[in-house]
């Protein structure tokens, strides 16, 4: 038996510790926004926060996140910062497929929390372990630095 | 939002479920009774099924074969030779020859590798060359066409000229990479298989299914989930998987899902056909050219597919934007044993235009021309006819074009402080190029009007809201928009008020697939024609409908035979300039500034056109210089995406671009095709600023470091 929190409550499961985090998420919690892209850590589509930390959730077992702290895309949704992500990428025009977004979004959330005013440099830097094949990034980019202005003060250190 | 301007941009239907991940894509669908489906595949790249041994199968897992279909056992595109699953032979590795469903994953994988097949194998053909050399055996040319001035003339003027440059220039795979890879599920019931996923082409899928599974049309039911990107590699291949899920659901009386991992899509899904594209080009004295001759070679895989269609785009573009005198032409598609090359943006067009513009190029540099004058020089104009003796009957803005990126590019004064700085910067070199090219928008030929014959619907309900009803996908360029935008428009409706719901055949009538750069253009003025139509009969408060058909307007009729006529209604326009600084000592290629100017007659919406450039180039630019694929004795070399190396955000640098208003009369509000363009100009305006920066010409797309390393071993050998 395995416990940890999952979008600030607490669950447990009795999956195997070999299990992936991915799997647990989306079959057994039912979650769809973190989604597979590769399964190989290489795309970022299944981004989520593990104790804060931007991870791949498709390379992390679960028996190394006993009493971890995990987030997915549903857990920050009701967040100012998400809906100011939302707003930042509609007006950039950075979503087509959607597939990458939600992944996207995390590392945006995250690039922003550990850096409010970013560089164009920093913020490509920041969102290079996710990938896109529609956008080219640069409506992404312009999202990112949208949201950084928009943003004084919300996206203070935690 | 009532709309003043049809190109300003509105909020994208689908934002809120993509930004939130709560848009169910297919691997996102669970239905009651469901298994997974996993494929056994062809380890062997040519040879006969002398046996096959499963293992025990546990309870509630079967294995669906050849045996379970019930029509004809090929997967219906244009030809029948794409089986479903393997009967006898097997023609590449990967092939299916199996499925085994089950409940479990897990189970299924262990099963697979238990599966036991002997085989007799055969002497394949692996790669395009020795295709080339074989081309006349049976079986290996699938297709060939061959238009133009006779080759007596032209041998006559090679005669006298004063020299002939001959080129072999070479371009290889591009892996389509969506992120989300393919996958489909086929809901059984009694009385119908309903088969749902990421895809293009609707009714494609419907009418394999009806072949495969000798049924009636309202036995199967075809519905589109929100689909992670297509790029054409969501055309035809997921024919074949629509048909392996839906047989096994009649086979097992569940529901069948087959979701590919990634590694799985990149080996065994079709990509961007490898070329090869042979140049004769006759020169007098200054440097002009008198005649020219374009063979070309692809290299179809083991299936036919597409390849027909995507050679004759690659010779209607065999040209490029140029009005060369005495032109001939030929081309191929071979048939090896390997995975089946099938549609990708641009379709042919990507090939033509990456070798065309290199060889115009190297031309200019042997009579010192500037490349861009010398291209110039040729460039089409109104009036003139087309290779295949049509008509390019609308203006071309490519002059103004060029013009004004030049001044934005600042390209004389950067290409003189290059030539100025580089001999000092010993590693570093920069370099400037340019690329100019069209993409022929729509259906070769008269395809819209013989095979598609688009119909499309509009559903006013009681309380006034209109739906689309069409089987064209959004696969992130964005239509659900864009069309609804059209629509509301032409109808004077707020855009909220106009719905696209995820179409479904059992709702939709054919409007032809999503394909082609045709869905704005054709799609969208079939709907704007509905609209019109629907205001006129417009009754408040009563449910109302609106259709239209497809309407062909008379040009030089196409024959595919002779290889003449008009092969397109009409043509987008492009000029690209990109600069790069190249290491020497790596062989690296850092982008540094990327310009475009697009002509697609009107824009339908800024930001998605702006998404569209970016997105376009992005994958055209790599295409010349980042993404490499290589197939080894029939098995491809890349499994994982970073293999690969399609562009990350580091990658790219912000594109600075325009589109020019040039409204063409058979498109809505004057919009021509986008989607495809954008990707065309990339790699040679890569190539052409990488030849600038080392002073050196490459014959062959992608220039990655290592081709770079060698070219320059070979210049400092040639040197000593």
């Amino acid at each position: 038996m395995i416990k940890f929190t999952l979008n600030g409550r607490i669950v447990e499961t009795d999956a195997p510790p070999t299990a992936r985090l991915l799997d647990l998420i989306r079959d057994e919690f039912e979650l769809i926004g973190t989604k597979e892209g590769c399964g190989e850590g290489e795309c970022g589509a299944c981004s989520v926060f593990v104790n804060n930390l931007l991870q791949n959730s498709c390379l992390i077992p679960i028996g190394a996140i006993a009493g971890a702290d995990i987030q997915t895309i549903e857990g920050i949704m009701e967040t100012e910062q998400f809906k100011l992500l939302d707003e930042s990428y509609s007006n950039a025009g950075g979503v087509q497929c959607g597939y990458c977004i939600p992944g996207m979004i995390m590392a945006s959330a995250a690039l922003l929390s550990n850096n409010p005013h970013p560089t164009e440099a920093e913020i490509r830097d920041g969102i290079s372990g996710n990938l896109c094949r529609c956008t080219g990034y640069n409506m992404i980019v312009d999202a990112i630095n949208l949201a950084a202005k928009k943003g004084d003060g919300l996206w203070q250190k935690k | 939002m009532s709309l003043k301007d049809i190109s300003t941009s509105v909020p994208k239907k689908d934002h809120k479920g993509k930004v939130s991940g709560q848009l169910p894509y297919i691997s996102d669908v669970k239905v009651e009774n469901m298994v997974y489906g996993v494929l056994v595949r062809s380890p062997i790249a040519y040879g006969k099924i002398k046996s096959i041994q499963l293992p025990t199968l546990p309870e509630g897992y079967e294995a669906v074969g050849a045996e379970h279909i019930s029509g004809p056992n090929y997967v219906k595109i244009i030809q029948e030779d794409q089986p479903i699953f393997a009967n006898e032979w097997v023609n590449y590795i990967g092939e299916p020859i199996l499925m085994l469903v089950g409940k479990d994953l897990n189970t299924l994988y262990r099963l697979l590798d238990e599966v036991k097949i002997d085989f007799e194998e055969h002497q394949a053909v692996y790669t395009l060359d020795e295709a080339i050399q074989q081309k006349s055996a049976t079986g290996i040319t699938m297709a060939s066409y061959e238009f133009g001035e006779s080759l007596e003339n032209i041998s006559a003027i090679e005669q006298g000229a004063h020299q002939i440059i001959e080129e072999e220039y070479d371009t290889g795979y591009q892996e389509h990479v969506y992120l989300e890879p393919q996958g489909m599920l086929a809901i059984y019931r009694e009385d119908e298989i309903v088969v749902q996923g990421s895809m293009q082409c609707l009714y494609y899928i419907k009418n394999a299914l009806i072949s495969a599974l000798d049924c009636g049309a309202d036995e199967v039911r075809v519905v589109q989930s929100p689909t992670g990107g297509g790029f054409g590699g969501k055309e035809e291949f997921p024919s074949m998987m629509a048909c392996h899920v839906a047989v096994a659901a009649k086979a097992v009386k569940k529901s069948v899902m087959l979701v590919f991992d990634r590694s799985e899509d990149m080996v065994v899904t079709t990509k961007r056909h490898p070329a090869k594209l042979n140049y004769r080009t006759a020169l007098d004295k200054e440097g002009n050219i008198l005649s020219m001759c374009v063979d070309i070679y692809l290299d179809g895989g083991a299936n036919a597919g597409l390849s027909q269609v995507v050679l004759q785009r690659a010779l209607i573009n065999s040209a490029g934007v140029y009005k060369i005198p005495h032109f001939h032409a030929k081309g191929y598609v071979l048939k090896t044993n390997t995975v089946p090359n099938g549609a990708f943006r641009g379709f042919g067009a990507p090939q033509s235009f990456a070798g065309i513009e290199s060889h115009i190029g190297h031309l200019s540099k042997l009579g010192n021309f500037d490349p861009l004058e010398y291209k110039r020089k040729y460039l089409v104009k109104q009036g003139d006819p087309t290779i295949t003796k049509g008509i390019f009957r609308d203006p071309i803005l490519v002059e103004d074009m060029i013009e004004d990126l030049l001044t934005a590019s600042q390209y004389k004064t950067k290409k003189a402080e290059f030539q100025h700085n580089n001999p000092q910067n010993l590693r570093y070199k920069k370099g400037i190029g340019t690329s100019l090219f069209l993409h022929g928008c729509g259906f070769t030929g008269s395809g819209e009007r013989d095979h598609i014959k688009a119909t499309v619907k509009l559903l006013k309900s009681k309380d006034d809201l209109v739906s689309l009803k069409i089987s064209n996908s959004d696969m992130g360029q964005g239509i659900y928009t864009t069309l609804s935008k059209i629509v509301a428009k032409e109808l004077d409706l707020p855009y909220e008020r106009v719905l696209y719901p995820d179409p479904d055949t059992k709702e939709v009538p054919d409007s032809g697939p999503t394909v082609a750069s045709r869905t704005t253009m054709i799609v969208g003025k079939l709907l704007e024609r509905a609209a019109k139509k629907l205001k006129t009969q417009w009754q408040s408060g009563v449910e109302q409908e609106a259709v239209e058909h497809y309407v062909h307007r008379e040009m030089i009729p196409w024959d595919e035979k002779t290889f003449t006529g008009d092969a397109y209604p009409a043509y987008s326009w492009g000029v690209n300039i990109v600069e790069v600084e190249v290491d020497t000592l790596t062989g690296n290629v850092k982008l540094e500034k990327v310009y475009g100017n697009y002509e697609v007659g009107k824009v339908i919406d800024e930001r998605i056109m702006k998404g569209q450039i970016d997105g376009g180039l992005a994958q055209g630019l790599a295409y010349g210089y980042l993404e490499k694929m290589t197939s080894k004795e029939g098995r491809i070399q890349q499994k994982s995406i970073s293999d690969y190396g399609p562009p990350t955000a580091m990658d790219v640098v912000s594109i600075d671009s325009k589109v020019f208003d040039n409204p063409y009369a058979d498109g809505p509000y004057g919009a021509k095709g986008a989607g495809e363009l954008t990707l065309i100009g990339g790699a040679p305006a890569v190539q052409a600023a990488i030849e600038d920066a080392l002073q050196t010409s490459f014959q062959q797309i992608p220039i990655t470091p290592e081709v770079i390393i060698e070219s320059l071993w070979r210049k400092e050998g040639e040197g000593d």
